[in-house]
């Protein structure tokens, strides 16, 4: 993965694919340290211990249609070579949360890429689930909702075109607004 | 500090679009529209997806082509990615493999707007693992 942007699609995308309808997403940015913690939270169907423990094992998955998986592992793997780590708790029929923590200033971490772009493909992309997006710098936050989003469109659909980049471009602002650069 | 877009923005353009009738409703019948899914998953993302799913959402907007672009999960198809369906109103759905920039602007001039098939449809009778 080139890039955190691409990490957070994979990861939120196994989310989907566990019939998650609610996925959040936090990013804390901690300049003095020079950490980031990115937590996703959702409640999809969740995993025993022994996957738990197998998960970020490259040969394990779930799907049928082949038979690496590679997501948790390349997290892991960006993770771990900037120093930092990665957490994993799930329970079966409750949901999974899964933590990233990277040391940013670390040479070998993944550059932030393109989040604003990741997070309008996944609130419009899959419209059949509620997103929460949320970006803290220290003391400033700016937090985004597929529920609000819905509730202002009311019946107009979220996945049209003009509305996807009105979404990027606001939440692009926002980001900037809050100086979540590292 | 410069103007930052807010959800009160996204309620004027809704009314805007609405005005100049460009909003569409939620429909019971999504069959009506052209439906794009790109296939979302490691494999996929890896290989370019989001920018490709990134070009279609801009393309069709930029033409004014009515259709819906979601994400779905690894088709399977993992040495081809990144890998879309495209289903046209009334048509069955199609596989397109290694869709890069160029064979997306095709798939659209041709297939999406003109019905025309091009290179690089999967066939259905490819099976993967476990799918027998």
């Amino acid at each position: 993965m080139k890039d955190l942007a691409l990490h957070v699609m994979d990861i939120a995308r196994n989310s989907v694919e566990a019939r998650a309808d609610r996925v959040e997403i936090f990013f804390n940015l901690d300049k003095t340290d020079r950490k980031l913690e990115v937590c996703f939270n959702d409640n999809g169907c969740g995993m025993d211990p022994e996957m738990v423990q197998r998960v970020t094992d490259p040969y394990t998955t779930s799907r049928t249609t082949r038979k690496v998986g590679l997501g948790l592992p390349l997290l892991k793997m960006s993770a771990e070579q900037t120093g930092g780590s990665l957490n994993i708790w799930s329970q079966k029929g409750k949901g999974t949360n899964v933590t990233a923590c990277f040391f940013v200033r670390h040479l070998d971490c993944v550059p932030p890429g393109d989040l604003a772009g990741t997070a309008t493909l996944l609130i419009t992309g899959n419209p059949n689930v509620d997103f929460r997006f949320e970006f803290r710098t220290g003391e400033e936050c700016f937090g985004i909702d597929s529920r609000e989003i819905r509730e202002v469109l009311g019946t107009s659909e979220i996945n049209q075109p003009k509305v996807v980049r009105f979404i990027k471009e606001m939440i692009g602002e926002n980001l900037n607004a809050i100086d979540f650069i590292y | 500090m410069a103007k930052v877009k807010t959800l009160d923005d996204l309620r004027k353009l809704k009314a805007d679009l609405k005005n100049k009738m460009e909003l569409r409703e939620r429909s019971n019948d999504p069959e009506s529209l052209v439906q794009i899914k790109v296939s979302m998953a490691t494999c996929g993302i890896a290989s370019g997806a989001k920018e490709i799913m990134d070009y279609f959402i801009e393309e069709l907007d930029n033409q004014n082509i009515d259709a819906v672009v979601t994400q779905t999960g690894c088709m399977g198809y993992c040495y081809a990615e990144p890998t879309i369906e495209v289903t046209l109103p009334g048509k069955k759905p199609l596989v397109f493999g290694y869709v890069n920039r160029v064979k997306a602007s095709e798939i659209i001039e041709k297939y999406i707007k003109g019905g025309e098939m091009v290179d690089g449809i999967i066939p259905d009778s490819y099976t993967t693992l476990g799918k027998e």
